[in-house]
């Protein structure tokens, strides 16, 4: 049986694609790049949204990626329940895309903070977490500075009361985000972003705080190869 | 030729962080009596013909889709005179 088929996108000014690929292959699927300018998804089975300042986060993180021609591909499938992981400016583009509400704003601090996190797994009942168990506390980097994620308060009580809140903060939240949300699904459950990088997590090798980026990719490549 | 001024600004529930530090940081450059500090874009947009209704209708369109994130900001569109 061939690997699973992970899709890596790369926007000018990607930065994490790259270990997004070799998280990938890590887990044992197949890491397949895709292009921003490319409307092509190359029939892959998942795809990832890296982190980075694609377009120069001009205007807004994430507001001129989400016109890009891959996005014209990407938008609809994932509305159709291509599974979708962005995390850091991926998350910020999936909102800016609307496939995840909210939005994602500067700091509370207006510092850049990058440092390993606590957090905890709200919710096992997505393709990208059904490898951790509920409440499971992991520990991942973050980098951003731009990640307090924000929504009015009829979507936040939405979005708490069917149960989309995918990870929290825990040991202070880094950015003020609103409920200590680190991460969000949409309702199908098949999109999710966080700001912290599970793929920055997957090797002891490299320094990570934890391997605990693991279960990401297990997760995704396990629900592939059952589908 | 027309010019079109859309300015955006965040909604008002939404905390403005940069709006903040700006405040605070007026007293200690000397400047008292401001109670608060909100921060926004402003886009200049050339047209090529008049700011008729049409070409109105287009910017707001542009603002709606991507100037503004109507999520977070408001926008208003104004022809400069």
């Amino acid at each position: 049986m061939s690997a699973a088929r992970v899709g890596v996108v790369t926007f000018p000014g990607t930065l994490d694609d790259q270990d997004a690929a070799r998280a990938v292959r890590h887990a044992g699927g197949e890491a397949v790049p895709l292009w921003h300018a490319d409307p092509d998804l190359k029939g892959v089975d998942a795809v990832f949204l890296p982190g980075g300042f694609s377009y120069g986060d001009y205007l807004r993180c994430g507001a001129i990626s989400r016109f890009a021609p891959l996005m014209e591909e990407l938008i609809p499938a994932a509305r159709a329940g291509l599974p979708v992981l962005g995390t850091c400016n991926g998350f910020q583009i999936l909102c800016e895309a609307h496939l995840l509400p909210g939005a994602l704003m500067r700091n509370a601090g207006l510092h850049y903070v990058c440092r390993d996190q606590g957090i905890r797994v709200e919710t096992t009942a997505t393709p990208w977490t059904s490898d951790f168990t509920e409440g499971q506390e992991i520990v991942l980097p973050i980098k951003h500075g731009e990640g307090r994620y924000v929504a009015d308060p009829a979507t936040l009580a939405a979005i708490e009361a069917g149960g989309q809140v995918v990870f929290r903060y825990t040991g202070g939240n880094p950015n003020g985000s609103l409920n200590d949300i680190a991460g969000i699904r949409n309702e199908a459950g098949n999109i999710v972003g966080l700001m912290p990088h599970p793929e920055h997590a997957v090797e002891d090798l490299t320094g990570a705080p934890s391997t605990d980026g693991r279960a990401f990719f297990t997760s995704i490549l396990k629900k592939l190869v059952n589908a | 030729m027309a010019r079109v001024i859309v300015d955006v600004m965040l909604k008002p529930e939404i905390l403005d962080a940069q709006g903040q530090a700006i405040a605070r940081a007026l007293p200690r450059l000397g400047f008292s009596g401001v109670s608060a500090v909100r921060q926004g874009k402003r886009f200049e947009v050339e047209l090529d013909g008049p700011a008729d209704e049409a070409a109105l209708s287009d910017v707001r369109k542009m603002a709606e889709t991507l100037l503004a994130n109507t999520v977070i900001e408001d926008y208003t569109v104004t022809i400069e005179e």
